[in-house]
């Protein structure tokens, strides 16, 4: 076929760029090139509208051993023990085909991990899904469910939290992210950077197949009608091979036969080949007639577009390829020495004894187009003015029941139960609390990590959403007694190309990079999902943070259970009433407009300190952040998981009982204190100077307010337990 | 007393079954599937996981592999065979054990706490366990158990039933059965109750910290009745 400006335009190349192209070749490529081309210019692989604003990111600190721009970042969590963690999108492949598309991004996220040498010990995943009346939504949330698990499940790495969300804005982009966490020993962590000539190019894994060509493209465009004709750019995931695989590197990995290793994630051969020969500052050559393929006759393009699942290529030390086959024989993996490094600082391909494409590497990495594209600031909404008559007709305890069984509040276990959230035995906080806890095998430390999203604060103030957020993360791994060590993100955003959306994205960035760099809690991975709009409908802006935290003894780590009838409950933090944005006012009041609440970082590292410090202390027994739904919806969830009542004060002074019970202000926590304990506790929190409130006391099997509340916790439960099953049924 | 796990390629469960019998005593040790034999044992596990990716049927290509025959012979010899998980469904289709393991009944991978009523003990598992009804952990598709008439009534008159799925109070019907297992099964023995299959996972319950600590139980009481 011949290369014209229209066959490059088919491939998702601007005008401009096929010009670019001619001119940096100083010729025209032949198809297989601009294949690599195009795969290499994408959005999703080289960042070109996000490149400029991630690198403001805050993405350094004395725990950071790697930052963006490996497979995952790296984190020190002392003893010569590193933690590897990465987030990841597979929000296009899902909505196209939702078992495939999901599993394999649980598949891509965990290659991502082992590749550096670590073994995965926990998954996670936020996934977003549209309007429950939506006639796509329940079989999008069934097949991407049974997708994640069926992936984790089969690999055997316990998926231990998760956030799930429904918005209309999601109809026709749901969003499915992944995360993994690993376990590596510092000094054994391998890279992606090529190092030395004529060292031999290995690939392993599964065969090359047809599959997923073009992937990397799909995934940055937007949707039309015609999404069915795209099933065939959906990758199929083979869980087995991928153990198989995980367990044949890591074998691999004991000694010192790997110079680099890189998945062949997104845009297969051609972007894991580029980058570690880019990194190395070296050429590659590929001898393409070696690949291992599963079908006949595939075209050196297809080869190298190719997104089959569960392959890896490895630059490995010379004369070890036979101690390396034996390991990848033993586990039944095909190997092959496809190329060699060399000092071209090109990628060279052999297909047939003949060349068929020759492309300077820096043309493909470094010179890829970087956009400083047009964006524009969203204002800060202006306060609402509730009319407080209005409450009066509401009654507190139809409200607490109508928000506990939200669709986005009530309890996922319908979700949760089809994960494997208990393989390999370390698992000590299970999905439903504020985050999930798994021990560091063999010592007295835990991990804890959670994954947070706030859509709808984020659209109506990006820059106070990015940094809420943040926030948000960093108060779920508090709150079970972790310190928060660094954060992953998964960037998920509208079309780049439309201002409005640019504008979300750059200042959501600009309040995580605030928030992270004042908490000193720093990004070290993450990916972005520009184009999640299908037919002009973009998604509200949905960054998701995934968090990591430490809890160096294990036995110290918090759950939000009520423990014990006659314990104080206190509220820690201030609650100013903030009912814009919360769910209140959209559940009851059917209220969207408004600002999100403020965020106040000094309240947020000093409260949490504060938390920390007791719980180190052993003082507190319970301890849950107060988010969405306020301090009455937090107080029930305790409730309902301790299966215990509480008595609530009369709490003299309240301006305004729906606001105070339902308001959405940040840096606050609820914890419960034995009556012994109390005295230190008011101790460390006038040491701190932070504001408390005296809520209550755990007694009996009911919530109690004064006459306003008197509701059965069995009642509670209920409503918010059964929701997501009973909607999945019907 | 020496355990050996075997590891097929796909297990992912062998890890966990090494931990839970090492922390008790048992002096264990890794099998390779493609091992010739086994090493001299008191007891063979089959461990949980997806042996051969699962391919064909939950279990099948394991019970073909080329280690099985030594667990067979071990098995006709008196040995103790414990499978759990993927290791019952392996059992199954060696024929060591009856009937098969069907998906579960709604369709859904379930992994959760269950109780299990332990339903006879003579013998080597179960013999003077301290408890009737144990808390243990489920993580399956295929774990809803089924078989002939004629193969249910020959495992009830010889006393094959292990455990049933029961309430904490020990009740077995249709709500405290999580797969739809016929008669609430959760475990069978072979007629000389020594090979034991079980979809619950003892090594998941070790410890407090864990989802439950009745798996100790189970562990300690194998050991007792070695001694």
């Amino acid at each position: 076929m011949e290369v014209t400006e229209a066959v490059a335009i088919d491939h998702g190349l601007k005008k401009e760029e096929f010009s670019k192209i001619c001119e940096l070749l100083k010729r025209t490529p032949n198809l297989t090139e601009l294949a690599i081309f195009s795969a290499m210019w994408n959005e999703h692989c080289s960042y070109k509208s996000s490149r400029k604003h991630l690198k403001k990111m805050h993405t350094k600190g004395k725990q950071v051993i790697q930052g963006p721009g490996e497979n995952a970042g790296v984190i020190d969590i002392g003893d010569d023990d590193a933690i590897v963690f990465k987030i990841e999108s597979h929000n296009h492949p899902s909505f196209i085909e939702p078992y495939q598309g999901a599993a394999t991004g649980v598949g891509g996220i965990m290659r991502d991990v082992f590749t550096m040498g670590a073994r995965p010990i926990a998954n996670l995943n936020s996934i977003h899904f549209g309007s429950p009346q939506h006639k796509k939504t329940r079989n999008l949330l069934r097949g991407v469910v049974k997708g994640i698990g069926g992936y984790g499940n089969c690999i055997g790495v316990p998926t231990i939290a998760g956030q799930t969300t429904f918005d209309e804005s999601y109809n026709g982009n749901i969003l499915v992210n992944a995360m993994t966490l690993g376990l590596v020993n510092k000094n054994k962590i391998f890279y992606s950077k090529a190092a030395g000539l004529d060292k031999p190019v290995i690939y392993v894994g599964s065969k090359t197949g047809r599959d997923g060509i073009h992937g990397a493209s799909m995934a940055s465009a937007t949707f039309d009608d015609k999404i069915e004709e795209k099933k065939p750019t959906v990758q199929v995931g083979d869980p087995f091979t991928e153990k198989l695989l995980l367990e044949a590197c890591l074998e691999l990995m004991a000694d010192n036969s790997i110079i680099a290793i890189q998945d062949m994630g997104a845009a297969g051969l051609t972007s894991s080949s580029v980058e570690m020969a880019s990194k190395g500052n070296l050429g590659i050559e590929l001898n393409l007639s070696e690949v291992p393929c599963r079908e006949e006759k595939m075209t050196p393009y297809e080869i190298m577009l190719s997104e089959s699942q569960e392959r890896m290529l490895i630059v490995l030390e010379k004369g070890k390829e036979e101690h390396a086959k034996k390991i990848f024989d033993k586990w039944n993996l095909d190997f092959a020495v496809i190329g060699k490094t060399t000092n071209s600082k090109k990628i060279e391909l052999i297909f047939d004894n003949k060349k068929v494409a020759e492309i300077p590497i820096d043309l493909l990495a470094e010179n890829a187009p970087i956009y400083d594209r047009p964006w524009k600031k969203t204002k800060l909404p202006q306060k609402l003015k509730f009319d407080k008559d209005e409450f009066k007709s509401l009654k507190l305890s139809d409200c607490l029941k109508k928000i506990l069984s939200n669709s986005n509040i009530s309890d996922k276990k319908w979700i949760w139960d089809q994960y494997d959230h208990t393989v390999m035995g370390d698992t000590i906080q299970k999905p439903g609390g504020d985050a999930g806890v798994v021990r560091v095998h063999g010592t007295d430390k835990a991990v804890a990590a959670s994954v947070d999203s706030s859509a709808l604060y984020c659209f109506s103030h990006p820059l106070t959403g990015g940094k809420q957020i943040v926030c948000e993360s960093y108060r779920n791994l508090i709150s079970v007694g972790a310190k928060p060590i660094a954060i992953t993100n998964c960037l998920n955003f509208g079309n780049p190309e439309k201002e409005k959306n640019m504008g979300e994205f750059v200042e959501c960035v600009e309040g995580i990079t605030e928030a992270s760099k004042y908490l000193d809690f720093p990004v070290v991975s993450g990916n972005v999902s520009f184009y999640n709009e299908t037919k002009d409908k973009g998604i509200k802006p949905t960054p998701t943070i995934g968090g990591v935290g430490l809890i160096s003894d294990y036995q110290q780590m918090l759950t939000m259970d009520f423990k014990t009838e006659g314990n104080l409950v206190y509220v820690i933090g201030k609650t100013d009433g903030h009912l814009d944005q919360s769910i209140f006012a959209r559940e009851l009041l059917n209220e969207k407009k408004g600002p999100p609440p403020t965020v106040n970082l000094f309240n947020e590292k000093n409260i949490g300190a504060t938390i920390l410090d007791l719980s180190r202390k052993n003082l507190i027994v319970s301890c849950h952040d107060v988010s969405l739904g306020g301090i009455l919806t937090a107080v029930s969830k305790m409730c309902i998981k301790g299966k215990k009542g509480i008595k609530i004060n009369s709490l003299k002074g309240l301006t305004n009982k729906y606001e105070y019970f339902f308001g959405e202000d940040q840096a606050r926590y609820i914890i419960e204190i034995p009556k012994a304990s109390l005295k230190k506790v008011k101790e460390i929190l006038n040491k701190y100077s932070v504001h408390f409130d005296e809520l209550g006391i755990i007694d009996g099997n009911s919530i109690k307010y004064n006459a306003d509340i008197n509701l059965p916790i069995e009642e509670l439960a209920d409503a918010h337990k059964y929701w997501l099953k009973k909607y999945m049924d019907s | 007393m020496r355990s050996s796990v075997i590891i097929f390629p796909g297990s992912n469960c062998d890890r966990d079954m090494d931990v839970a019998l090492k922390k008790f005593g048992f002096n264990n040790q890794m099998v390779w599937h493609n091992d010739q034999s086994i090493p001299k044992s008191d007891l063979i596990v089959l461990p949980g996981g997806f042996s051969y990716g699962d391919y064909l049927r939950c279990g099948s290509i394991a019970s073909k592999s080329k280690i099985i025959k030594s667990v067979i012979d071990f098995a006709n010899s008196g040995g103790l065979v414990l499978g759990i998980c993927n290791g019952f469904q392996i059992l199954t289709e060696t024929g060591l054990l009856n009937g098969i393991l069907q998906q579960n009944k709604f369709l859904n991978f379930i992994c959760s706490n269950v109780y299990v009523k332990v339903k006879d003990k003579q013998n080597k598992y179960f013999k003077d366990l301290k408890k009737d009804v144990l808390e243990l952990h489920i993580a399956h598709n295929e774990g809803n158990y089924f078989c002939s008439d004629d193969e249910l009534k020959s495992l009830e008159d010889n006393s094959q039933i292990a455990v049933t799925y029961c309430g904490v109070d020990g009740a077995e019907n249709e709500k405290t059965n999580p797969n739809g297992a016929i008669k609430n099964i959760a475990g069978i023995f072979n007629r000389n109750k020594n090979v034991l299959g079980m979809m619950p996972h003892p090594e998941r319950m070790i410890d407090k910290y864990l989802s439950g600590e009745d798996g100790s139980l189970f562990f300690k009481n194998i050991l007792d009745n070695f001694k």
